[in-house]
């Protein structure tokens, strides 16, 4: 029988614990973990980044739910553990399970500290902890247009700058004179506050807040200074506080946090507690890296290995916020025995603070250039004598900083300071694995996989050991190819290449048939540069494009009907609704771009289901033109100045059905409203009185982008002309899966913008896009219905 | 083991793969550009993605799905991912595609 071990809180440190234990011995423990959120782990520093909607909720969830399956950890979510019982070392959970343990780890982290004044509990008052408070954040801003955030510490700062982004009018409320004063002097708060001023962010300094104002909902805040400000909600940041709750139903010390010793052990045998609920010397952090050093830590002691003892973090600071760098580590207060040096560079609007004590370094600030941070602080980690560095040095010259230098740094210099990464460690990896990028490198060794700051330095770690080469090298459009994508079309026309194996042996691919990334690749390229000679590759073309439907996660499809302009009538309602029931289609859903969506398709129903709809492909699958989205315009909107129904169906019936780099959306406004959101459309129309008004390279994707005016006409054929100017000049010149907006970047606007508007010009690409889609612009699906072989081969599953 | 015909080898599209299903295992059955024949469980191991309707490269699929590289010899999965799933034997005679079950 395994031993069982129990982990209470699904967090950032108990489940590097447990990742911890896994990787020194993963047979040795049946693992539970209780946990109170409705979420696998994830991780909750980028949480800001969630806010500020740099990042989904999705791409912060660190261990899916699969990985406790793989690990058969057995995950109790969303049913926090209420009791406890060392005696007979059980746990129970809320809704009553009972939980046995030989071992059991407390990580129940913290909660945000609610100020206890009048007011703190009506509704608008919240903590930004949790993906749930992060999200209602979000809601709100939506909904209200003032905030207040008390608090100008790190969390504060960034709940602040989210709701900013999302619109929101914000105020930060803080009590001492400047800001993140525990982590910054007073230069550099000072220096900090005006950069955020700049950004929109508004400050109340040195205001101690009385009371929260409002009936049934929060509507201001009143401060001891007779003083009252107006808000919608009131976010609370002024700093966490252990949550013991659980451990102190049971005889375990506690304090400010679960007392611990070296060991991470608890005052009760079997009982052991990391990261934020634990107190260790009498501090408790609330940083990541601490959680970290002490997950290694008890991971030793559980699985029998020697430990070393845990004697403490050093702990260091960086704000997510851009246009914002900060770095604090150590001991920044100049006390007794402690000295400074200190560096204003009022040109660049930087700042560097050094804290000296007999020699060693104690503590830094830096504000504005970051980049030396991570070396102050592995001088300042390791104790080192600083009696060798020049203390001031002014204006050296480009190059004699020869201290950045990585290949000069030990191994043990730590480099991704949240998991306790050093260079010896990357190099180890990079040089057993092959390992090539940065992600490779995140992937084997978690280093630069928390807050991420780590990034370059781990991009010059990588350079050094594959011989300075690598990090502005990759080139190639892939792993296969040092070539680059304008180098192969060039060679593509200069050779005459006509078929992908003839790319692949010429241009001496390392791989002879290519990889996902090269085949789909220079499928297209070929298609734009021989659209008669080049037989279109289905077995280069990505599942979605050579099956005509987008691939779901559970391996079935989604069928997409053509409406062109988002115009639809009641013979093809009721056609899809009769294909929809026929076919037991699980899912129909009205998609983000004005069409009607059957998802969760088998593949061997698809050619059947378009057999009987008897409409055409929407095309969502591609990349290719998109289908076109209108708003109702003049015909029924009383402030519609132009058909934009009419012309979308133009746009879309003149281009549908035409490959592009990347998927190609238009959007045909007939106002300034512009209902269709014209302005992150690849291409889009805003008709005015007068004509319309065209903008081109809005991308709402990944990245998203706003698109730039390119010009206002008076005609719909004018517009028609250029779209379809603006189509061929992208195929020609675009790298494949890039966008419009990287494209027009990379081009230049004013470049596309000439093209575009000469009048020669737009007509010598309107005339190459006719020649190059002659014959290829047919509906996908009637090929596929109407073809057996294709039938046959592509749609049908063997049953034996 | 039992010697299954799952079809004719110009019934199979080199570099894509098709299902069969054996008895209710997912086989996916992948006709190589040199017309070697190819079968492996139909189930990526990552999140269960068709393997089936991956990209062929040589003796690689890659998952379609999150682009898991898996030989399809042994049906390991490549670096820096990992795992592996179930590989056929598969015999090719006049034409006529059999897997080993």
């Amino acid at each position: 029988m395994k031993e069982k071990l129990v982990l209470i809180g699904n967090g950032m440190a108990g489940v590097r614990t447990i990742e911890e234990i896994l990787d020194r011995d993963p047979e040795r423990y049946q693992i539970t973990i209780i946990g109170e959120e409705k979420y696998p782990n994830y991780n909750r520093i980028m949480l800001s980044n969630v806010l500020q909607k740099k990042m989904s909720v999705s791409e912060i969830i660190t261990n899916p739910i699969e990985w406790y399956e793989e690990n058969q950890i057995k995950l109790i979510n969303h049913d926090p553990a209420v009791k406890m019982d060392t005696d007979n070392k059980k746990i129970i959970t809320q809704s009553g399970k009972e939980i046995f343990y030989d071992k059991c780890i407390l990580a129940t982290g913290s909660r945000a500290f609610i100020l206890p004044i009048e007011g703190a509990q009506l509704p608008g008052v919240v903590g930004f902890r949790t993906i749930d408070d992060t999200e209602n954040m979000l809601e709100a801003s939506q909904k209200y247009q003032k905030a207040v955030v008390i608090g100008g510490g790190l969390l504060g700062l960034e709940a602040a700058k989210g709701l900013l982004d999302q619109g929101m009018d914000v105020t930060v409320i803080h009590l001492e004179k400047w800001l993140m004063e525990t982590q910054l002097d007073e230069k550099a708060g000072k220096m900090l506050q005006a950069d955020l001023e700049k950004q929109g962010l508004k400050f109340l300094m040195e205001k101690a807040t009385q009371k929260i104002l409002g009936e049934t909902r929060v509507t201001g805040l009143a401060f001891s200074d007779g003083t009252t400000i107006e808000t919608d909600m009131v976010v609370m940041s002024i700093g966490i506080r252990s949550e013991t709750t659980l451990a102190r139903t049971t005889t375990i010390e506690v304090n400010r946090g679960i007392v611990v010793d070296d060991f991470m052990k608890t005052t009760v045998p079997d009982v052991f507690a990391v990261g934020e609920c634990a107190e260790h010397n009498g501090n408790v952090y609330g940083l990541v890296a601490p959680l970290f050093e002490q997950g290694k830590v008890l991971a030793d002691v559980l699985t029998g290995k020697e430990a070393k003892p845990y004697q403490g973090s050093t702990t260091f600071t960086s704000l997510k916020v851009s246009g914002c760098d900060l770095y604090s580590a150590g001991n920044i207060r100049e006390t007794e025995g402690i000295n400074s040096i200190e560096a204003f560079d009022g040109i660049n609007y930087t700042y560097k603070k050094i804290f000296v004590r007999e020699n060693q370094v104690v503590g830094v600030v830096l504000y504005g250039d970051t980049s030396e941070g991570n070396r102050y602080y592995n001088i300042l980690k390791k104790n080192e004598s600083i009696e060798e560095y020049t203390p001031v040095s002014l204006l050296h010259m480009v190059g004699e900083e020869a201290s950045a230098d990585v290949s000069e740094w030990p191994d043990d210099e730590v480099i991704c300071g949240c998991n306790g990464i050093d260079k010896g460690t990357i190099m180890t990896a990079i040089n057993e694995k092959d390992l090539t990028s940065v992600a490779d490198v995140t992937k084997h060794t978690k280093a630069g996989g928390s807050c991420g700051k780590c990034k370059s330095v781990i991009g010059d770690v990588l350079a050094y050991a594959l011989g300075g080469e690598v990090v502005s090298a990759p080139t190639g459009i892939c792993g296969c190819t040092d070539l680059s994508r304008d180098q192969i079309v060039t060679q593509i026309y200069a050779k005459k290449l006509t078929s992908s194996d003839e790319v692949y042996r010429e241009l001496n691919f390392t791989n002879p048939e290519g990889c996902p990334k090269c085949r789909p690749a220079v499928n297209f390229y070929l298609n734009v540069a021989w659209p008669k000679e080049h037989a279109d590759e289905k077995e280069s073309r990505y599942v979605n494009e050579r099956l005509y439907a987008n691939i779901q996660n559970d391996g079935t499809f989604s069928v997409i009907p053509r409406m062109r302009g988002g115009k639809t009538n009641p013979q093809q309602l009721l056609l899809i609704a009769k294909v929809a029931e026929k076919y037991d289609v699980p899912m129909v859903k009205v998609t983000g771009s004005q069409r009607i969506g059957l998802y969760g398709v088998k593949k061997e129903d698809l050619p059947k289901i378009w057999e009987e709809l008897d409409m055409k492909s929407a095309g969502a699958y591609a990349k290719a033109v998109r289908s076109v989205k209108t708003c109702v315009g003049a015909n029924f909107c009383r402030f519609g100045t132009q058909d934009s129904m009419g012309l979308g169906i133009k746009l879309e019936q003149r281009y549908e059905f035409i490959d592009t780099p990347h998927k190609f959306k238009m959007g045909v406004s007939a106002c300034p409203r512009s209902c269709v959101e014209s302005g992150v459309k690849d291409f889009g129309i805003i008709g005015v009185d007068n004509g319309f008004q065209i903008y081109v390279g809005g991308n709402g994707g990944t990245e998203i982008k706003e698109a730039v005016l390119l010009t206002t006409v008076e005609t719909e054929q004018e517009v028609i002309d250029i779209c379809g100017a603006m189509l061929q000049y992208y195929r020609e010149t675009g790298i494949y899966a890039e966008r419009t907006a990287p494209w027009i970047e990379r081009m230049g606007f004013d470049v596309v913008k000439e093209v575009l508007l000469d009048p020669e010009k737009r007509q010598e690409l309107l005339s190459a896009l006719d020649e190059a889609v002659i014959g290829r612009r047919g509906n996908p699906w009637d090929e596929v219905v109407e073809d057996n072989n294709t039938r046959q081969e592509l749609y049908t599953v063997g049953r034996v | 083991m039992e010697k299954i015909f799952v079809g004719q080898l110009d019934e199979l599209a080199p570099r894509m793969g098709k299902e069969v299903i054996v008895w209710g295992q997912k086989i996916a059955v992948f006709r190589l550009s040199d017309d070697r024949v190819k079968a492996i469980e139909n189930i990526c191991p990552h999140k269960q993605g068709p393997l089936a309707e991956g990209t062929v490269s040589g003796e690689y699929v890659f998952c379609p799905l999150h682009d898991y590289k898996i030989n399809l010899n042994d049906g390991q999965v490549q670096e820096p991912d990992e795992g592996c799933v179930r590989a056929y034997e598969t015999i090719v005679e006049n034409d006529l595609v059999y897997v080993m079950v």
